[in-house]
């Protein structure tokens, strides 16, 4: 029997959904996505505030929601922890009692030192007779954990944890729930539309665009092998290009893709027949420089280019590249920020840039770049 | 004073009061959370007694006490009496004409409840009663208090309506509003003087409180009592 959370959901409107997912115990899942893209209305379903037309819900061998067996849970009998967006803690109740009340039916003294004990894990100890509007937003984030921990949850559902707070409480705030998420043997969901954010918490990344789940995988799995040409954008891998397969060596060891009349040795890819429009990217991690002093030909997939943008803000710095042989060509590329300085990139200089082959990522042909959301990013 | 009157005033209003807060409550909750067909319907039938002349109420309450209407035969085979010159009768017209200082009040108070802290009840595993008792009630407990005072107070100041369907019975229907009309129209200026005072005192004291109330609503809870 699956321990762990097991999703699907489908329905045509209002909001259109079709995801499939699951969550084993003590791993944390990010659904990452741009707003629109369903990322709450999963979420809500999933704890029963809202419902979808067709699909299943399971958490730890206990069906939750089920359109083809007409089961449907109330909220109050899944056993769903939900720490919402605002975190919604009750204002004419005190710290205490706002975690308290996650513990009706348990005897008096038990409800106190369980209520106690969460406050205490989750680093608010202290404070337990102020009122809500008496705290900070990170200290309001550590309550409402603390009350959807308290009631022992199947599962755990975070709805964009840290949108509320400020950079430097959000920062504090991801390590400690990185640090908890550990201890805990339950299904963690965190709904963020912020990628780094997923990427730095999560096992498991699942990309949502319109309701759509499109790709799971570990974030480095993701971002270096995007599915389609659409996840490659939706994660914001800048470099994604349409190319044409020239040749495959005949030992297997490379196959050449031609972009924008420069050859690229890619890893072999025989199932890509010779004269196939492909499309393919490279994170912009992954665009290698080449020190100056290095000879001219060292690196696969050299290029000479020129700096034509550069955006250096804090760790890490992001160039556009324009490619001195076809200046129609553009890469971007990030390298850290002391790299940078000391190889003294900025505007206007002359960069020799490598692609690694493995780096080099191919997918099947993107249809024209859709038009930008309406909703809004 | 007519101590008799103002004895079945405050028999009415309490009786109002108490049966009108319970269905307010309800129907308010109703509006406040819940989407349907006729939703602006139903609010604009409990605003109408604001703006209807009282005769206007009045007239078409004694015709639903009528023997020829439902409600009235109803009563009459059940009770034996009729609606029309009883208590039962001003009761349930005070219900009507009392129906929007009860259901404006808490309709405010709930909507100001937000849907994420019910929402969040729920998760904590509370029940549609807990949250009512333990989550909303304290969060529109001054629109509770609000409704009640108002309710109290209008339905103890009402004329217009009770002279149409209760008309004058001492001990029964004459109410202090009515009373006081009876003794201005007997010249006896002394009666009608205590009793209107009394009335103004009370009407005073309760409007200010829900001004009071409404007020402390508003303002923010913190400043000055962080510890």
């Amino acid at each position: 029997m699956n321990r762990g959370l097991e999703v699907q959901f489908e329905q045509p409107g209002p909001i259109p959904l079709d995801v499939a997912f699951d969550c084993p115990p003590g791993e944390m899942l990010a659904l990452v996505g741009p707003s629109g893209s369903g990322k709450t209305t999963i979420l809500r379903a999933i704890a029963g505030l809202a419902r979808a037309q067709e699909g299943h819900v399971t958490c730890g061998g206990r069906v939750l929601f089920d359109s083809g067996k007409g089961v449907d849970l109330a909220p109050q009998a899944r056993r769903v922890g939900l720490l919402f967006q605002d975190y919604a803690l009750f204002p004419h109740l005190s710290v205490l009692d706002n975690v308290r009340i996650a513990l009706l039916g348990l005897p008096e003294e038990e409800r106190e030192a369980r209520a106690t004990a969460w406050l205490a894990r989750t680093r608010v100890a202290g404070l337990e007779q102020r009122r809500p509007d008496q705290l900070s937003g990170g200290e309001q984030q550590r309550v409402a954990l603390a009350r959807a921990l308290a009631r022992d949850p199947a599962v755990l559902l975070l709805d964009e944890p840290f949108s509320a707070v400020d950079q430097v409480t959000r920062h504090r705030l991801r390590l400690e729930l990185a640090d908890l998420a550990h201890s805990l043997e339950v299904p963690i969901v965190l709904v963020t539309h912020d990628l780094d954010e997923a990427c730095m918490l999560a096992d498991r990344i699942c990309v949502l665009h319109r309701g759509r789940s499109l790709q799971v995988g570990s974030p480095g799995e993701v971002i270096a092998h995007p599915a389609t040409a659409e996840i490659a954008r939706l994660i914001d891998t800048r470099n994604i290009h349409d190319a044409t397969v020239t040749a495959h060596a005949g030992d297997g060891a490379w196959s050449e893709i031609t972009w924008g009349g420069r050859p690229l040795k890619i890893r072999h890819a025989p199932e890509h027949a010779i004269g196939e429009t492909i499309s393919w990217c490279v994170a912009p991690t992954n665009v290698l420089l080449i020190p100056d002093k290095a000879r001219r030909e060292d690196g696969e997939n050299g290029f000479d280019t020129r700096v034509i943008a550069l955006l250096s803000g804090g760790a890490l710095s992001q160039a556009v590249l324009k490619c001195q042989a076809a200046p129609g060509l553009l890469l971007h590329m990030t390298l850290p920020t002391r790299v940078a300085s000391r190889h003294e990139i900025r505007v206007g200089r002359e960069l020799r840039v490598s692609l690694p082959r493995e780096a080099v990522h191919l997918m099947p042909r993107a249809r024209p770049r859709p038009r930008r959301d309406p909703v809004g990013g | 004073m007519d101590w008799l009157a103002f004895q079945v005033s405050l028999q009415l209003a309490a009786a109002t009061t108490v049966i009108l807060l319970l269905f307010a409550v309800w129907l308010a909750r109703v509006l406040a959370w819940k989407t349907f067909p006729g939703r602006s319907v139903i609010e604009g039938v409990v605003a109408l007694p604001l703006v209807l002349p009282p005769t206007v109420l009045g007239y078409y309450l004694l015709v639903a006490f009528s023997r020829d209407s439902l409600l009235g035969r109803l009563y009459e085979t059940t009770t034996g009496t009729t609606l029309a010159f009883s208590f039962s009768g001003l009761l349930l017209a005070s219900l009507v004409y009392s129906l929007p200082f009860a259901v404006q009040p808490l309709l405010r108070a709930f909507e100001a409840v937000p849907v994420r802290l019910r929402e969040a009840a729920w998760c904590s595993g509370l029940s549609g009663w807990q949250t009512f008792w333990r989550v909303e009630l304290p969060l529109a407990w001054p629109g509770l208090l609000s409704a009640a005072v108002l309710t109290f107070a209008h339905t103890l100041g009402e004329f217009g309506v009770v002279l149409m369907v209760g008309g004058n019975i001492p001990g029964e229907t004459r109410t202090l509003a009515i009373s006081i009309y009876d003794r201005t129209q007997a010249f006896d200026d002394a009666a009608a003087g205590t009793m209107s005072l009394a009335l103004l005192g009370f009407a005073l004291v309760t409007v200010s409180v829900v001004y009071a109330v409404e007020r402390r609503r508003r303002a923010p809870k913190v400043p000055g009592r962080l510890a």
